[in-house]
């Protein structure tokens, strides 16, 4: 899933406060996963922008509104261009994808993000998320044993360990684990160890971000 | 060997071909435009090395460019090692180093990953790792062996301009106690495979550790396809003892070495001999061909510990 976090709620008030009327609109797909922007969330986010605007004597109204995802024109139901058009401005808290998703459908509207987003990760435990791809456009894991060193080598190093591993983690951070040792224990465990061995080439980032904006398109499923 | 027959004809590569046992330095650029403070440093070297390495932007603190260092301490009349990390730069960028580096008269490189930038002066800095330190000895060695750029394209301004390609003696890291311990020596099997033709590796404290590497390493043959240049820092206090063994990736600093320099009365001298004991003992053991010594910040200490650890006069080419 794509992992957000939502942003500082002063930083939401400092936008929100410039209008009459402002809609939280939250995202029933991702950030509803991680806790950052779903239903629940926009629900304690209106709130507390509403108890401020009181302590601090600011007049303006907060609405609230999810959809299932703000990725997807789809969704984008009657009711939800109805509360939109009644608002002054939207705060998304979706991802990077639905906030400008969101602008994209209704281009007359000033739409601001909730959440900031991270990464594509998965949930490792209770309240931890972390990353595990890079969107790097050619995946490579398969020559890994499964990790991928573009996104969980802090260097994305292709034919690892730098010299700063050390005892399973990584030179920047105990905390973080060395996905060099990650990749050379599944490996040992597969059987694979000789595949290390190889010198793996320099890789091609054109199918990365590195080669501009991308699109993806399909003539097999063009209407 | 005959000139011809040099990769590079760098006095490094040249002392190696002859046997030596050969002793480089390194220079630290300054957090400056100081070309006074390069002269200075190179002045203390000179004479007592074989080569410089010069660093580039070490611990990920900004400082003057290793080439643009590399070529004062070449005036000064050093042989430099440009270090190439790449956290800084990607393959276009180091392509065009490579061969201004080349074009100066800078003949020995060594790649490097680079410390992450968290640990420097800009720690909001976005990395580049376009590709790493094994890919860029490969890089190197196809600029100079097959005398093409990563992309396949001949060196050579034109269809019809001459192809003049670096001749560039290429060297490496090698960290012996990184983890995982294992997959060390395999991976510095990598590193000779790619092309390299010298190992300069992290500072060595527990010898019996490095030993057993070594023994790896003889095992592989690779001591016999690349020069291993065992690194070596001298301990000044019982403090850095402490902190290269808590602090430094995959460092153990043995407790009879602690215990040493806890019980020195200046020890300061005593790191001191520690480091030429292990000049000595490095000398005995099979595969490794020489030293490389890296006196953090201390250029001017150089001169007197080679004089101390017999290593003077350095040998001609």
């Amino acid at each position: 899933m794509i992992v957000a976090e939502q942003k500082p709620l002063d930083e939401v008030y400092e936008f929100a406060k410039k209008y009459k009327k402002v809609l939280i609109m939250g995202c029933g797909t991702c950030v509803t996963v991680c806790m950052a922007g779903g239903e629940k969330e926009v629900g304690i986010v209106a709130n507390q922008l509403r108890l401020k605007a009181k302590e601090n004597g600011d007049d303006f109204v907060v609405d609230e509104h999810t959809i299932t995802r703000q990725c997807d024109k789809e969704f984008f139901d009657e009711e939800t261009a109805r509360k939109i058009k009644a608002a002054d401005a939207v705060v998304s808290m979706a991802c990077g994808v639905g906030v400008q998703y969101s602008a994209e459908v209704f281009p007359d509207m000033l739409v601001y993000p909730g959440l900031n987003t991270k990464f594509f990760g998965t949930n490792v435990e209770q309240g931890v998320w972390a990353e595990r791809c890079a969107g790097c456009g050619e995946c490579v894991v398969g020559d890994f044993g499964g990790v991928c060193p573009i996104s969980r080598c802090s260097k994305s190093i292709m034919n690892g360990p730098c010299g700063g591993s050390s005892d399973g983690t990584c030179e920047i951070n105990p905390d973080v684990d060395c996905a060099w040792q990650l990749i050379y224990d599944r490996m040992d465990k597969l059987g694979k160890l000789d595949e290390l061995e190889k010198n793996q080439p320099i890789k091609d980032w054109s199918t990365a971000r590195d080669g501009g904006p991308r699109t993806v398109k399909r003539d097999d499923v063009k209407l | 060997m005959s000139d011809t027959e040099l990769k590079s004809g760098s006095n490094l590569e040249k002392l190696l071909a002859k046997g030596e046992f050969v002793f480089t330095g390194e220079l630290g650029p300054p957090k400056s435009a100081d070309v006074e403070l390069v002269k200075k440093k190179a002045e203390f070297l000179k004479g007592a090395v074989d080569a410089v390495n010069i660093t580039d932007n070490q611990t990920a603190i900004v400082r003057m460019s290793s080439i643009a260092a590399g070529l004062i301490a070449l005036q000064c009349g050093l042989e430099p090692v440009i270090q190439i990390t790449c956290r800084d730069r990607n393959r276009l960028a180091m392509q065009a180093d490579v061969l201004g580096a080349y074009a100066l008269g800078l003949k020995n490189i060594l790649c490097l990953s680079g410390d992450h930038q968290c640990f420097g002066n800009h720690p909001t800095a976005k990395n580049v790792y376009d590709i790493d330190s094994m890919q860029l000895i490969s890089m190197l060695k196809q600029m100079r062996d097959d005398k093409k750029f990563a992309c396949g394209d001949d060196i050579r301004q034109g269809k019809k301009g001459p192809v003049v390609e670096p001749k560039i003696f290429i060297g490496a890291a090698a960290n012996p106690f990184g983890g995982p311990i294992a997959y060390r020596p395999i991976r510095l099997a990598k590193k000779v495979a790619a092309g390299a033709d010298f190992i300069q590796t992290q500072c060595i404290y527990d010898m019996d550790r490095f030993k057993k590497w070594m023994q790896e390493v003889v095992k592989k043959g690779l001591h016999e396809k690349t020069a291993i240049l065992a690194g070596i820092t001298p301990l000044k206090s019982v403090r850095m003892a402490e902190y290269m063994r808590d602090n430094v990736a995959g460092m153990t600093v043995p407790d009879h070495l602690i215990e040493r320099m806890k019980n020195a009365e200046n020890p300061s001298e005593e790191g001191e001999k520690i480091a030429i004991e292990q000049v000595q003992e490095m000398k005995e053991i099979e595969g490794v061909k020489g030293v490389h010594f890296m006196a953090i910040e201390a250029e001017k200490t150089v001169k007197d510990f080679a004089k101390k650890a017999g290593l003077l006069p350095r040998p001609e080419v």
